[in-house]
């Protein structure tokens, strides 16, 4: 690990190691989140702010932590900056913090930013956890843009709430529903491997 | 009633939530462990149903707390499950042995934290809370054996190679939310 360059540290959250569609990690917001882009848009950067901010603390006070409290210790860490994230989301955009309701909060139990803590930042110095967790936000994002992008193009006929589709689009209610999160999300999961299977082949 | 109802079958906390997919996915391949992992999650929530709710309308609300809730809860989630855990170790060995890794991983199970935030969101009455919290972990526990007897059938079904694991688990928990969809009427 300690050979990585910065570049590779920062692209491995991209795809080789993407919490979402490789770690199978957050999909609880990922799912839950994407029947639109900006509420996707918005989880996402509210998800790459507390993990970049967590992961900070936690690398510079890893010498500090007693290994068995070291959980208990990051999600105090993880939960201070949800609760400045929720707090701004409500003071400056309301709408969109009515939209996401409790997934705000619950960011506090996202298994990416506790895996990262545990994994990562708690043995890698500062400016390494800070690339690690800008990688993973980027690859977090992208995977909920991807999603959000199908969801909302086909659920609702629109992208970021412009029209995208002509009139003799029927937009397809699955997608909107719980049930269309589901099957695109392992629809995606399975292109995923396919693409990684076939560049590991050649 | 009402109430009750919702939670296992309307707004199940797995399929229309989306909250707990990490055990949903995780501890699904057998019947017997995910419905062990469903009691305890069913336990678990029940108990963070009430002491969520002392603790939101006890304390916080009357000191006007309201910003530490989220600390506050995840707290007392974590002590909770570590009680749990302690206790199941010393009643029934077996047991801990097949919930493993996953116990612990209630902490960060979004389906309790979810429950605690909900249920005070929704603003319910105690009795109201105690419902919901042990319907939701009824509703959990039926979402995750249905899912569990389906993926031991699947296992001898043809899969295409990238879909295996969780990709098609994912696909059959969207025919499954689907199929619960049809519940919406029962409450209307």
């Amino acid at each position: 690990m300690a050979t990585k360059t910065i570049r590779a540290e920062y692209l491995k959250g991209l795809w080789d190691e993407n919490p979402v569609l490789r770690q199978i990690l957050g999909l609880c917001p990922t799912l839950a989140v994407t029947g639109t882009v900006i509420t996707g848009l918005a989880m996402g950067l509210a998800t790459t702010f507390v993990l970049i901010f967590s992961s900070l603390v936690v690398s510079s006070i890893k010498k500090l932590i007693p290994a068995q409290v070291r959980i208990a210790t990051y999600i105090v860490v993880i939960a201070s900056f949800v609760t400045i994230a929720d707090q701004f989301l409500k003071a400056f955009f309301y709408p969109i913090s009515e939209a996401l309701g409790p997934y705000v909060p619950l960011i506090v139990v996202n298994c990416i930013i506790l895996g990262r803590q545990e994994a990562f930042s708690s043995r890698n110095s500062v400016g390494r956890s800070l690339i690690d967790a800008l990688g993973m936000s980027t690859g977090f994002i992208l995977t909920l843009l991807a999603l959000s992008s199908i969801r909302e193009i086909l659920g609702a006929g629109t992208f970021l709430g412009h029209q995208v589709m002509g009139p003799w689009f029927k937009p397809w209610i699955i997608m909107i529903l719980p049930a269309g999160a589901f099957i695109t999300l392992g629809i995606l999961l399975g292109i995923a491997l396919q693409i990684e299977s076939r560049t590991k082949r050649n | 009633m009402a109430i009750f109802i919702s939670a296992v079958l309307v707004q199940n906390f797995v399929l229309y939530y989306f909250l707990g997919i990490c055990p949903f996915l995780g501890v699904s391949k057998k019947i017997d462990s995910a419905l062990s992992m469903g009691l305890a999650v069913t336990f678990v929530m029940s108990i963070t149903a009430i002491v969520s709710w002392l603790i939101n309308n006890l304390i916080l609300i009357p000191y006007d707390l309201g910003y530490l809730q989220i600390v506050s809860f995840i707290l007392v989630i974590a002590s909770l499950v570590q009680l749990v855990e302690m206790f199941i170790r010393k009643i029934s060995p077996p047991l801990y042995q097949a919930l493993g890794i996953y116990l612990p991983l209630i902490t960060t199970n979004c389906a309790i934290m979810g429950l605690a935030l909900i249920a005070a969101l929704n603003e319910y009455s105690f009795l109201e809370t105690v419902i919901f919290g042990f319907g939701s972990g009824l509703g959990f526990t039926l979402a995750i054996v249905l899912m569990a007897g389906i993926r031991e059938q699947l296992d001898l079904s043809d899969v295409p190679e990238p879909l295996k694991g969780a990709g098609i688990a994912l696909i059959v928990a969207g025919i499954m939310a689907l199929a619960f969809n049809g519940f919406i009427g029962m409450l209307t």
